[in-house]
């Protein structure tokens, strides 16, 4: 088994890109990953691509071989991956996972996707395929909804009163936003960068208790990451990031969790796997890039990951323990809320966050990190990935 | 096997199955029990329980728009699982109220069925009736 290193990153400006086809979105992401990257673009083995509904929003699957000759490079091996929301995460550890066993040396992962294009409509049935079709489904159940059944099961759960639970989680908003408004390639770079409790209590109510600034918006955009062998990436590029880590989980239909719900029990397996490969504990972390979907969905990451205990996520938050000065920063970037959430592109997306901040590249929002975790949930937990990343080969 | 659950619970049975091995009730039924097994019995259930969670969704998707607003609800049924349906209650109650722990009862209701449904006929829904 060899170790693994990331060498280029990239990712478009998130937001609407109707004028841009999957691949042609996806293109613009690679370029800039391919151009840090040191390499010939033949070097290039394989691609583990990441989508969600394209069959839906562009009436596009089979995506590999589009997305190869998009980008001059048809005839190689290319895969689409589909977890939901983890998508590109899953096409990440593949590609992991096959250079770690040395099936390839060198290979492009990524994702895209057209969710604000789609419009909001037909953008919230394409996100509830990812929940259980014949039996969640047909209530009319929206991924709002769900997070907002998981905001009254938390309350319930820590006995906390929920008015005061809605303002608690408001401050992942808050902070997320601030990040994001910094953030130039941000859906909301520039905006809502100073909100306060009121304004996210007050914001339009999309399924009771979550309301519109509770939620990540509707967004296109690609990224797309070039790793390889350690000893291959440390020969082309000055500052290799070292995957260290990673796992995956799963679930089934979010009835069938019961209490284990507000526990993320998944996600709790995925990040023991990662950490336990990587011969770290959660201290050691020094940033995160948490699946925040909606606010309750960040701190209940938060707990499940390691570094709250059950139940204290929330007031971890309002006390600023995971914003950039606190004990361990989550989501500095903007994460979803702030930055936006196209899909099948963002847990690449939070792998470029990753290792920009690693590298020190990250200008808007300085941090002091070396080991860095990404988290990202697709569906009600059905998927759910972890990877470490460190400046450290070892 | 979910058109048959469907179909049941319009004629206001709720089946469920228990594994014969671990004794594990299952609802709506599946392949295999938790532990893998498939030796499966049909059972029917009480269709009674109690609301652990619950949201007024404002903003549905395609094919549910016209329904809006709506109460979804998660119900913990008497005999242990969990089930997901909607809940007969207006949204100014469910707003107000703090409706979880309130006992129901399931009862199907059939829905016109929407492009991406599985169910290409009829798109039968499980509504939850307070019954205290």
């Amino acid at each position: 088994m060899r170790d693994v290193a990331v060498l280029g990153v990239g990712q478009t400006k998130f937001g609407k890109h109707p004028d841009k086809t999957l691949p042609e979105l996806f293109a613009e992401a690679f370029f800039e990953a391919f151009d840090s990257s040191n390499i010939e673009l033949r070097e290039i083995e394989a691609i583990y691509f990441g989508n969600f509904v394209g069959e839906i929003t562009d009436g596009a699957a089979n995506l590999g071989g589009f997305i190869a000759d998009e980008i001059g490079l048809a005839g190689i091996p290319a895969y689409r991956f589909e977890g939901a929301c983890a998508s590109s995460s899953v096409a990440f550890r593949e590609a992991y996972l096959a250079v770690k066993h040395g099936i390839y040396d060198c290979v492009l992962v990524g994702g895209a996707e057209k969710l604000y294009s789609a419009g909001t409509p037909i953008g919230t049935r394409a996100l509830a395929t990812a929940l259980d079709s014949a039996y969640e489904v047909n209530s009319g159940l929206t991924f709002p909804g769900v997070f907002a059944l998981i905001a009254r099961l938390y309350a319930k759960a820590y006995d906390i009163p929920l008015e005061k639970l809605r303002e608690k989680i408001a401050h992942v908003s808050i902070k997320n936003h601030k990040y994001g408004a910094k953030n130039p390639k941000a859906q909301f770079y520039d905006k809502l960068g100073n909100l306060k409790v009121e304004d996210v209590l007050n914001s339009k109510m999309i399924c009771s208790p979550l309301t519109l600034l509770d939620c990540c918006p509707m967004t296109d955009g690609a990224s797309a990451v070039i790793i390889a062998h350690a000893d291959f990436a440390e020969e082309r590029v000055d500052e290799p990031i070292y995957v260290r880590g990673t796992g995956q989980a799963s679930a089934g239909s979010l009835f069938r969790q019961k209490w284990d719900i507000v526990k993320a029990l998944p996600r709790k397996k995925s990040a023991e796997m990662a950490y336990r490969e990587a011969g770290i504990t959660p201290k050691d972390v020094d940033v995160a890039f948490v699946h925040d979907c909606f606010t309750i969905a960040e701190v209940i990451a938060s707990e499940a990951l390691g570094f709250f205990e059950y139940g204290k996520g929330a007031d971890a938050v309002e006390e600023g323990l995971t914003w950039i000065d606190g004990d361990i920063p989550i989501n500095p970037d903007g994460g979803l809320i702030g930055k936006g959430h196209p899909v099948g592109a963002t847990g690449t997306a939070q792998i470029y966050s990753a290792v920009k901040l690693l590298r020190g590249e990250l200008d808007f929002v300085k941090v002091d990190a070396e080991i860095a975790l990404t988290d990202t949930l697709g569906g009600d937990f059905g998927t759910l990935v972890n990877v470490i990343l460190s400046v450290h080969r070892r | 096997m979910f058109k048959e659950f469907f179909s049941e619970l319009l004629e206001g049975n709720l089946i469920g199955a228990k594994c014969k091995e671990c004794e594990k009730i299952l609802c709506p039924p599946k392949s295999a029990c938790d532990c893998g097994s498939r030796i499966l019995e049909k059972i029917k259930l009480s269709g009674k329980g109690k609301i652990v969670s619950y949201t007024v969704t404002y903003v549905a998707p395609i094919g549910y728009d016209k329904e809006v607003p709506y109460v979804v609800a998660m119900v913990e049924l008497d005999e242990g699982p969990w089930i997901v349906g909607r809940l007969e209650v207006d949204a100014e109650r469910a707003e107000k109220e703090d409706l979880i722990g309130k006992r129901v009862e399931v009862y199907g209701k059939e829905f016109p069925t929407e492009q991406f449904y599985p169910d290409k006929q009829r798109r039968v829904v499980p509504m939850f009736r307070i019954i205290e």
